[in-house]
């Protein structure tokens, strides 16, 4: 189990420092920096302008930087931010939390719904009920993150009940914990619901897929024959014997989720990552966007990193092999 | 044979498509940048065969807008003027294929302009810049998933077919970008180049930020049919009668990667088409007054237009078509491809 842990962990690390790498060399190509915009304003001098670059190290060469950009990082703090004159982690960690917030509530609600759904359209295969599912995933899949999100915003507005972006009410200091939990939950319904609808159709037919492929297998024969009833038949055979896949796919939807969910922060602006990233971006806060870049990478690669434990706890066959 | 047909039927619909979009100034009424700065948002006007009195019309028309008493950004039908649609018109100047000068139009009508998907901010019509953006879209999205392609063929190629060091830091490089969720990825690409552009730039930059964010899944796929397909009998014996490297590679393992390039191909675009709406939505990518998907969705971010000028969503919903094509046609070439799986 350990040296299972460890392999995983030590790719993990080559990996971060791998897109650390060449999100450092993507720098050096890119066009202008923070301190550009000011060359505009005549009141700061061209002497000024070069002593802040030199402040900020960016007259070094590219190897010195990352070097003291690493330093940086175990110390916490994950380079600086021109615009906020702060370091980077702090700031970054505020929003990550939000964005994580979005990301594994509307994960945990989409496997919810999938996995019912799923084996309840596979027990149907091939009936009306099943091919309604599989239409409605189809129809689902079709529709763009962004129309999805929009769409949702527009029916939101038309309805009236559901506020408009950000994150909680303006009174929200005032409010007693279960208001304030009501509030949140309230500000959350709209992009939790576009997330969950941009990657539900994926999971119900890789759900509906795999537990279709082992509900036709005779060790489930057998168990219908000794008269096990048709619910523990399916959650307590089926579904472990199906398993495997969905886990890896556990893994991946993380990324869809991520992805999605940069997208529905800034299109219903909640203050995550994503608005965060666009900003820093539009105004070339170099450190920040990679620091941006390089939490997304940990969380997929820690989303990945979960499925391998499920994976192992799930899959005798893992065990075995990697024990041996 | 089914695989076939339905292959088939999933084409036409797209080159119709596609062929709406490219030919976008003869079914586009206007000029996508015209403006007419006394009708912004103008909400979309109904196309009417019987008229207030109960009269039926043949050729459908509709009625011009009037501003409601006191209000400025209400309008009611003014059912005294009728504007009949009219067909094959003349009217804005437009190249065909950007080539053929041409002032022909499928519809339009005579005095004022009809707005059939109502009008932005600036009085343009919206069905114009909708077919317009088109072009700029899907050609983002074509063109995007052509780059990535090449570039996944021929890195999966060398990795494949060269084995050895090549093969492990072409693997490990691929790693790395679908370490990153794919938007993230767009984004990091997209910060490091130049803001501010002008059309055109925008547009070929979109499509090698697109190249670089997609080659490694096609390029892992790829390495995978070149491993199989040299170790065949009929490679090896070309080999074995002094064939070159270059010419095995055209001739008989580059052939068999075609299914999954194609597969490939039905997947991105519709991904890459969504990619540039994305970034053009953020202004990000293709700017205005150059219409794309994106920045015609993006006046929604403003509050007032989501709350008053529901319409503006409408090109979202049109598109939708576009991506039911491509959706079908993946999921046809790839059930023909490996008919036991439901692939990512």
């Amino acid at each position: 189990m350990m040296h299972y842990l460890l392999r995983r962990s030590v790719h993990a690390v080559f990996l971060l420092i791998g897109v650390s790498l060449l999100a450092f060399a993507f720098t050096v190509l890119a066009p202008g920096n923070y301190f550009d915009e000011m060359r505009l304003n005549p009141q700061i001098t061209p002497e000024t302008i070069a002593a802040l670059r030199a402040q900020y190290e960016l007259n070094q060469p590219l190897p010195i930087r990352y070097v003291h950009w690493v330093s940086s990082v175990l110390h916490g703090n994950m380079g600086f931010s021109f615009a906020y004159n702060t370091p980077v982690a702090p700031l970054l960690l505020v929003r990550a939390r939000n964005t994580l917030l979005l990301t594994v509530t509307a994960m945990l609600l989409a496997w919810g719904i999938a996995l019912p759904l799923g084996i309840w359209s596979a027990e149907r295969f091939g009936r009306l009920s099943d091919r309604l599912v599989s239409w409605g995933t189809a129809a689902l899949l079709v529709i763009p993150d962004l129309a999805l999100a929009l769409g949702l915003l527009v029916i939101a507005v038309k309805m009236g009940r559901f506020p408009i972006g950000g994150m909680v009410s303006l009174n929200f200091e005032n409010l007693s914990l279960a208001g304030k939990l009501r509030d949140l939950g309230f500000h959350m319904a709209l992009p939790v619901t576009a997330l969950v609808l941009s990657v539900l159709p994926l999971l119900v037919e890789h759900v509906r897929a795999a537990v279709a492929e082992v509900l036709g297998a005779p060790f489930l024969l057998a168990a219908e024959g000794h008269g096990i009833p048709r619910r523990t038949l399916l959650y307590r055979y089926a579904l472990p014997a199906a398993a495997n896949p969905l886990i890896s796919l556990f893994g991946f939807s993380m990324g869809t989720l991520l992805s999605g969910s940069l997208l529905v922060e800034v299109v219903m602006s909640w203050p995550g990552v994503g608005p965060f990233l666009l900003e820093a971006i539009l105004a070339r806060d170099i450190y920040v966007v990679i620091g941006g870049v390089l939490l997304s990478t940990l969380f997929l690669v820690g989303g990945n990193f979960l499925a391998d434990l499920l994976l192992y706890w799930a899959d005798p066959r893992i065990r075995t092999e990697s024990n041996a | 044979m089914r695989a076939g047909h339905a292959i088939s039927r999933w084409l036409v619909l797209l080159v119709a498509l596609h062929a709406i979009v490219i030919f976008a100034g003869f079914f586009a009424p206007y000029d996508p940048t015209e403006q007419e700065r006394k009708n912004p948002y103008l909400p979309p006007m109904r196309l009417h065969c019987v008229d207030s009195q109960g009269h039926f019309h043949l050729r459908p028309f509709a009625y011009a807008l009037n501003l409601r008493e006191g209000s400025f950004d209400q309008y009611e039908e003014d059912t005294a003027r009728l504007l009949p649609v009219k067909f094959f018109v003349l009217g804005a100047n437009y190249r065909l294929l950007g080539l053929v000068p041409s002032r022909w139009h499928l519809f339009g009508a005579d005095n004022e302009r009809i707005y059939l998907l109502g009008s932005d901010s600036f009085g343009r019509d919206q069905l114009s810049r909708f077919l317009y953006g088109g072009r700029i879209s899907l050609f983002t999205g074509l063109l995007g998933a052509g780059v990535t392609l090449f570039l996944g063929l021929f890195v999966g190629a060398v990795a494949g077919y060269y084995g050895g060091w090549r093969d492990d830091l072409l693997m490990r490089l691929a790693e790395l970008f679908l370490a990153l969720p794919w938007l993230y990825l767009l984004f990091a690409l997209r910060a490091f180049l130049p803001l501010a552009v002008g059309p055109l730039q925008a547009f070929f930059l979109i499509v090698a930020v697109l190249g670089m964010v997609g080659w490694a899944r096609p390029a892992r796929l790829v390495r995978g049919v070149v491993l199989s397909a040299k170790e065949r009998d009929f490679v090896r014996a070309a080999r074995g009668f002094g064939a070159t490297d270059g010419y095995l590679l055209r001739r008989h393992i580059l052939p068999e990667t075609s299914s999954v390039l194609l597969t490939q191909a039905a997947i991105l675009v519709p991904q890459f088409v969504l990619a540039e709406m994305t970034l053009s939505f953020l202004g990000l990518g293709v700017p205005e007054p150059v219409p794309s998907w994106g920045n015609l969705l993006s006046s929604l971010q403003q509050y007032s237009v989501l709350v008053s000028y529901w319409w503006m969503y409408l090109p979202a919903l049109i598109m939708l078509p576009f991506f039911v094509g491509y959706l079908g046609l993946g999921s046809v070439l790839q059930q023909r491809a490996e008919p036991s799986k439901i692939g990512r």
